[in-house]
Parts: structure tokens; sequence; C-alpha cells
């Protein structure tokens, strides 16, 4: 098993946590990777915290618990600092990746000592300008698959372009803007 | 040709429907089984299948109305969880009786209070003297495979009862993984059509359903619904033969991880099987003779079997996703000790109640299961046969 990756997300109801982990599960399944992609649900509703999971492995996985020591964490809504332990149990050859407007070293101070890889992106920025809209998901989805170098940017627009086609076949408008965020999400993330 | 996909068990579940194209699904949502008739209703309003699907007002309707269909002579089904099913009781026992061979797609949740909307088994724990053929599953595939051999066991001709497929409640169900979906038309001519004897709708033989028994015919009416339940076993078997043919994939009564020289054994029903392999391979990397059986068929249960199949171990952990409130373990652990009794078995058998309400079962939780064991051989005594599994004091 010491291919197996493993992703924790912490969002709030809404924000599409649970969208993110399953698109990542698709995408990764593509790539002929076996995935896991799955919710823990609590009183669901509008803003309360929520954590969704990844497993992504060469190996059939069989496991069917949530993910405790994960190698890496995505924090959808940074709120979340104060109010959840995120990077409780997480890998120090991990990652932590924040979605926030403030600086890398203002957002370090609040993540309890964690002593691994620190990354940011301003996903509300990017979502504004490519779609007008916040979805912060879809810019975070791009940017913990370059963090966690879970398959290349090529491979990775090019399986993403298939299944927002499939997806959004009834609305192919918002195709482009949801492709744009993703290629801004690769570069913006740091 | 086979293709493979990622799903969640769900939509799993919802495209093995499809591709049996029932005759009539009546249907009320219920957490967290709703996708199901949500995924067949977008089937049904695309063209894709025939089904006449009825959105009703409650649990009770949804089973009253596919009661009535496969009386008439229609193949139906419906689909619920949690305190759907406690709704639906009075009419599982009159499905079951009236021998209408209908299935239900179930998605365990536990039953409030209180109030909880993750797995557990004690809905369909306490169906299980209903008269209702039960399959479980560990995953998303094993629930997708078992629906589409669901008809197949029900209306087989020595069995004639109403099947019920389960699956864990969001950790299979709203989980997306990988998973080998069969062509639409081999599922089609495993299926086959429904042919029913004797139907409301046959105007060459008028009959009546459900009327009042006496006394004096009751208990044989109750007897021979047995014998059907009897026969279920052997027939689960024969499907299953059937079955690998088109999928290459092999179902038995019950599945055996690492049985073959195992000294403890963990004896346990749905997606926590999966984490208890993986805590086999990590102990059996230490050279611990550990293993697990896996029970898919619950009802009617083989006894005997797994008698067989835990008679060399010292001791087994009978994992039991309900309470039962008898003071002493929970549903499956009276059944497998019932059956180690009835075998002469000498093992030492304890009983953990765990996983309620969803609580997360992790792979060091079914690690300590099997240090337990080893300090019951240890000792030469079971200890506490009534345990928790992870409980906080």
């Amino acid at each position: 098993m010491s291919n197996l990756t493993e992703i924790r997300w912490h969002g709030r109801g809404g924000q599409g946590a649970k969208t993110a982990a399953l698109l990542l599960a698709d995408v990764a399944f593509q790539t002929g990777k076996y995935v896991q992609g799955f919710p823990e649900y609590g009183p669901e509703r509008m803003g309360a915290p929520i954590t969704a999971y990844n497993r992504i492995s060469d190996e059939k996985i069989r496991v069917h618990s949530n993910i405790y020591d994960p190698q890496y964490v995505v924090v959808v809504d940074e709120s979340l600092l104060e109010a959840v332990d995120v990077t409780a149990g997480l890998k120090k050859d991990g990652a932590i990746l924040v979605n926030t407007q403030r600086t890398k070293e203002e957002i370090i101070p609040h993540l309890k000592g964690y002593e691994g890889k620190v990354y940011i992106i301003d996903a509300k920025k990017v979502s504004l300008a490519a779609m007008g809209k916040y979805f912060p998901n879809t810019p975070l989805l791009a940017a913990i698959v370059k963090v966690a170098g879970i398959m290349d940017e090529e491979t990775f627009l090019r399986e993403m372009k298939a299944s927002f086609s499939h997806k959004f076949a009834s609305k192919p408008e918002v195709i482009d803007g949801n492709m744009k965020a993703l290629e801004m999400a690769l570069k913006e993330v740091h | 040709m086979a293709k493979r996909d990622r799903l969640s068990g769900n939509e799993a579940v919802a495209i093995a429907l499809r591709q049996i194209n029932p005759d009539v699904f009546p249907a009320f949502p219920i957490t967290p089984s709703t996708e199901i008739p949500q995924y067949f209703a977008s089937f049904v309003a695309n063209g894709q299948v025939d089904t006449e699907f009825i959105p009703v007002e409650s649990e009770h309707s949804s089973m009253s109305a596919a009661i009535g269909a496969e009386a008439a002579g229609a193949r139906s089904l419906t689909a619920t969880s949690s305190c759907g099913l406690a709704y639906m009781w009075e009419e599982l026992y009159i499905a079951a009786s009236n021998r209408l061979p209908l299935a239900l797609a179930l998605v365990n949740r536990a039953l409030s209070g209180p109030i909880n909307i993750n797995c557990d088994h004690s809905d369909s724990m306490g169906a299980r003297d209903a008269g209702w053929i039960q399959i479980y599953a560990e995953n998303n595939q094993e629930a997708y495979d078992n629906m589409v051999q669901a008809y197949r066991i029900a209306e087989h001709k020595d069995v004639r009862l109403p099947i019920m497929i389960c699956q864990d409640g969001f950790i299979t169900s709203h989980a997306v993984e990988n998973i080998e979906l069969l062509d639409d038309a081999d599922v089609k001519g495993f299926v086959g059509e429904y042919e029913p004897e004797n139907y409301l709708l046959n105007p060459e033989c008028p009959m009546a359903v459900g009327p009042y028994s006496i006394t004096d015919y009751y208990m044989e009416a109750k007897r021979n619904q047995a014998e059907g339940m009897k026969n279920a076993g052997r027939v689960v078997l024969e499907v299953a033969k059937e079955f690998a043919q088109i999928s290459g994939r092999e179902y038995g009564l019950f599945e055996e991880y690492c049985m073959e020289d195992a000294e403890r054994a963990v004896v346990i029903i749905g997606s926590a099987a999966g984490t208890t392999k993986d805590a086999i391979d990590r102990l059996r990397a230490q050279g611990e003779k550990v293993g697990m059986v896996k029970i898919r068929l619950y009802r009617p249960f083989p006894a005997e079997e797994i008698a067989g199949a835990l008679k060399n171990v010292k001791a087994v952990a009978i994992m039991d996703r309900a309470e039962g409130y008898t003071n002493h373990g929970g549903p499956l652990g009276a059944d497998v000790m019932a059956a180690l009794y009835r075998a002469r078995a000498n093992a030492f058998a304890v009983n953990y109640v765990y996983g309620l309400g969803g609580r997360d079962v992790r792979v060091e939780d079914v690690e300590s299961i099997y240090a337990d064991l080893k300090q019951v051989i240890e000792d030469g005594d079971a200890g506490e046969t009534y345990r928790y599994l992870g409980i906080r004091e």
C-alpha cells in the first residue's frame, strides 16, 4: 500500500467539498487508479463543518474507514482553521493546502505547529475571475492535484474537460469558465 | 464486454435495476437510500426503462403497492432505509407469507433514537424474522452483483420469497469506488422474464391473495414458508454459479478470508469486512494466524456451513452492527453461537457490538479484536462474551 495517497477535505456545507472529492476520484479513475471518494455526514446544513475523503491507489482499496493520518489536507474555508483541528494526524512529509486571501506567513501560525509543507491559493479570486461566481471547489481541485502530484497537468486538464463536457451537457456555457478556473489555479497555487 | 466504471453504491444498484427493467417501482424517499429511486426516476424519464414508477406518500404505501403489483403478476421492488423499513413492518410479513418474490434495495441505517442517519444494521436485523431472504454487501461491486442475482433467487419455484439486498448506508451507498459493470444484454439474459405461475391478473385461474387463515391451516402455511427459506440457500449457490459465468466473480453463502490455518477468526457483515481484510494482511505479515468469515447470506442462516468454516479456530469474535438488548449480545452473535453449539465446537466465542450509528471502524480497531482473542486463548477463558468495540465508558 506504499503507493496509497490519502486526502482529507475540510469545508462547510454548501461549498462543494464533497463534490470536489468526488471529482478528484473521478479524474484519478480516468488515469487507471483505484479510487475512493466519500463524504462524512453529520447534521447536513449550509455552513456546518463537513469532511470528505479521497484514497487513490494502484491497488484495490478495501478499507472502509475515515482517514485519520492523511498525506494531504485541503481547507476549503479558512474560518475552519480555528473551529476544527485540520492538521490532526497530517503527515509531516505531506502538505496542507489552504484557501485564503491572506499570505502564507499569516496562515502558518494558525496550523498548530504543523511542520510539513504549506500551500495557499486564493480560490475566491480565481473563481470570480474565471467564472464570475464563487465556487471554491473547482480551483482547489486543480490545486490539490498539483500539490499532491496526482497526475501531470496536461492529463488532468484533458480529463476534466471530458468530465465537464459530460456533466454540463445541458449547460455548455459553464464549461469554459470551469476550465479557466482549473488552469488559473494550477498557476496560482504556491 | 464488462465496463470498468466508478460509482457510488446507490448509483450501482440503480444501474442494476435499469438493466433488470422491473415492471413496477413504487417509491418514497428516505436517507441514505433516496438516490436509488432518484437515479431510477431519471431512467424512467429518459425512456431507458418501461417500468411503472409510482411516487407514493409513505413507505407503508410503497411496500403495499409493491406487494399489490407483485401479486398481480408484475416484477416489482422498492427501496428504503431505517425508519422507512420500520414503517413497512406489517407489510414485510404480508409479502413473505403470500410468497411474493419482490425485491427491496435496503441501504442500512440506524433506527431512531437518538435520531441518526448513519450506518448500522439495526433496521434489517430487526426484520430478520419477517421471512425475507437477506443478502449483504461489502462494497458497491457486491451491492450491484447481489441486485443482479436477486430475482433469480427470489422467483425460483422452490423459493418464492421476497429478497432484501442490503448495503451499508453512506459507507458504500455514498462512496464512489471502482466497479465493473456487466453488459445490459448479459444482465437481461441472466435475469430473464418473470413468469409467475399464479397471479391475480390471470383470468384463466381466478385466485385470492392474503385471505384469512383459520387456526387449522395457519401452521401449515408457515411451515410451507419455512420450506421455501430452507431451499433458498441451495438456490443462492446455484444462481451464484451461473452469475460467475457471466461476470467472472464468484459468490458463496459467505466469504472466507485467510481461514485455511486461522486460529483466530472474526465473523462480520458488510463494509467493515474490507477493513478487516486489511487488518488481517497486516497481522499475517507478522506471522499471526488470523482470518475472517464475511456473511453474505444472513437469512436463511447457513449455520452448518459457518460452523464448518470455524471448526479449527481456537477463538472467534462475532461482530454485530446492531444491539439486540438480550443482555448477552446481538443477533449475529446468537446465530453463530447456536451454530457452534450444535456443531459441538470447542472454540471460545465472544460477541462485539460495534459501529452503531455510523461509528467508524478503523483497521486498528479490528487489530484490537484479534489481540483480545489472543488474550482469550492465553487465559483459556472467554471472559466477558458481550462486549462493545471502542465505546467511551
